[in-house]
């Protein structure tokens, strides 16, 4: 009788790119939904030209290096980078916003630096902040949540308005753009209004604004889901969350006129998905578990400082970026010892 | 003896492009090269530094002790180009006006050191010459080059404001290479600099690679070498 002998190791790994991407996927799927019925179908419109774009610029740069093409292309990290561009847009950008952004965010975030494990920054968010210090008109035109919104675009309107940037002739511009909560609160305080009198204003809702957080609510479902399959480590968006939520609630406690509440600061604008989404990245973050804390620590703290006294509304992408800078020096000092190994 | 003076002007133009290949005088290159006539500008400024400089260093090179040559170098440097800065105060006062505090931080140009160090303080005055006038228009054609690409990525125009240094008759000299074009920020802020040289760079690299492929390199045989004795 004959054995076969099989070496070590005996257990498969059972995580793959291919099969760790697919799940960040469908872990989008709550917040992609809530945010189409909220602010309607652009957002489909523009993750399907990402990925579109995305994709062929990925097969034509793997193409000039000379790097296996298919292979690549199956393993769907460019498809997860053009999403989560995608969903950072605002619904009602031109098509070439998008088509420009998920080119960049290929080919120069991410292929110049060697491809898929070699980017130290995480290729979405140097499309955003591409496109946002570019093209600052485009890029800050958000749309008015369904239910403020007195105009109701069809899907040839939206078709219109995304490929050739024409609204329908009895709706101007203004009727369907709006300020987004955390924009509102900003040039409110510099008007001299305090944060209750701003929050009574019919763009927020429950927490955050009408809509808004609903869709972070369906980012912090899928993220939470994401936790459960052991996609990602806690580590991360609980520092980044605590991060945030200590901060906010520093300034709160000092004067709640000046500076909002937490809560708001949680589920207003990107923290949700940032924190799930988009500072986990595995390239670009920190890899030591103490040195994961202190990375989403200081992502939550400059999305804080960022929001309230620098030049921007919301400061994910920035925070992002600064962290992925930061992590290879957090990994440095944060490295695990030894056993045995003196202090 | 030509084939001496062709080398000077093939490495200063691209072999050895000061930009391209040296990396030096970085600052200026990012921060001016936002239009053409920018980049031309402070381009044949800096050419006319490196080519007074190199010459006056050479011609003085016997008569300089070792030991304090690089304060004289910066002396000479530094009254060249005040000599420059006052020249386009008076003669191209608009273009003078928007290059600014450029023109004065040509001295700190590490090419200009740089070649005097390296070149000028050895060489006879004629070769000391026609390296400053070649590394010169070398920097002016990097510059030229990342500024058109900023100019037409960035404003989507060509030759704005050419007036300022050719005089009124330039003023229609603009080209409109996009038209109806809204711009795109990052190419006329600091990282659009650092994208264009990078990439510039990368396609001198394609360049330089594609002529050797097509020119193999010309082996000596030491067999025939030792023959020949």
């Amino acid at each position: 009788m004959k054995f076969s002998t099989v070496m070590s190791p005996h257990l498969q790994p059972v995580n793959s790119v291919d099969r760790v991407m697919l799940q960040v996927l469908l872990a989008l799927i709550p917040g992609i939904a809530a945010m189409t019925w909220f602010f309607g179908i652009g957002v489909l419109i523009n993750i399907a030209l990402a990925v579109i774009a995305a994709l062929l610029a990925e097969a034509s740069i793997l193409g000039l290096r000379g790097r296996p093409i298919s292979a690549t292309l199956k393993d769907l990290s460019a498809v997860v980078t053009a999403v989560l561009l995608a969903i950072s847009l605002p619904v009602i950008a031109p098509w070439w916003i998008t088509v420009v952004g998920s080119l960049f965010a290929i080919v120069i975030a991410k292929h110049l630096y060697g491809g898929l494990g070699y980017n130290p920054f995480n290729p979405a968010m140097v499309g955003y902040v591409f496109l946002l210090v570019s093209f600052p008109m485009q890029m800050t035109a958000w749309l008015a949540p369904v239910e403020l919104s007195s105009v109701a675009l069809t899907e040839i309107d939206w078709l219109k308005l995304i490929f050739l940037e024409q609204l329908p002739d009895s709706v101007n511009f203004d009727a369907v753009t709006m300020a987004t909560p955390l924009d509102s609160v900003r040039t409110q305080l510099g008007l001299g209004r305090s944060v209750p009198e701003i929050q009574t204003d019919s763009a927020f809702g429950f927490i955050a604004g009408k809509g808004w957080e609903w869709v972070a609510g369906g980012y912090l479902l899928g993220g939470l889901w994401l936790l459960w399959r052991k996609i990602i480590g806690w580590q991360i968006p609980i520092g980044l969350l605590l991060g945030l939520g200590l901060f906010a609630s520093i300034c709160y406690a000092i004067d709640s006129n000046q500076f909002a509440l937490p809560s708001f600061h949680l589920l207003a604008g990107a923290t949700m998905l940032g924190a799930f989404f988009i500072a986990t990245d595995p390239v670009t973050a920190a890899t030591s578990v103490n040195g994961r804390i202190i990375y989403g620590l200081l992502i939550g703290s400059l999305v804080y400082i960022i929001r309230v006294w620098g030049g921007y509304p919301d400061a994910m992408a920035f925070a992002v970026l600064l962290g992925n800078l930061t992590a290879p020096a957090i990994d440095y000092f944060t490295q695990p010892r030894v056993f045995g190994q003196k202090t | 003896m030509f084939s001496e003076y062709s080398k000077i002007v093939k490495d200063g133009l691209w072999l050895n492009n000061q930009a391209f290949v040296a990396l030096l005088g970085l600052c200026p290159l990012l921060a001016v090269s936002n239009t053409v006539i920018n980049g031309l500008g402070l381009g044949l400024a800096t050419t006319m530094t490196l080519v007074f400089s190199n010459t006056i260093i050479s011609l003085i090179r016997n008569f300089v002790p070792d030991e304090v040559r690089l304060p004289v170098f910066v002396l000479v440097i530094a009254s060249v180009v005040t000599m420059i800065e006052l020249a386009m105060n008076a003669w191209f006062f608009g273009l003078y006006k928007i290059l600014g505090i450029f023109i004065p931080l040509i001295v700190t140009n590490c090419s200009i050191i740089g070649r005097a160090e390296a070149y000028a303080s050895k060489q006879r005055a004629d070769k000391a010459f026609l390296d400053g006038l070649s590394m010169g228009l070398g920097f002016t054609f990097a510059l030229v080059t990342l500024g058109s690409l900023r100019e037409v990525i960035g404003s989507g125009t060509l030759f704005t404001k050419a007036e300022l240094m050719f005089g009124e008759a330039a003023t229609t000299w603009q080209i409109d290479v996009i038209t109806d074009y809204s711009g795109m920020l990052l190419a006329i802020l600091p990282p659009g600099a650092f994208i264009g040289l990078g990439l510039l760079i990368a396609l001198k690299n394609i360049i330089d690679t594609k002529i050797k492929q097509r020119k193999p390199a010309h082996i000596q045989i030491p067999i025939q070498a030792a023959q020949e004795q």
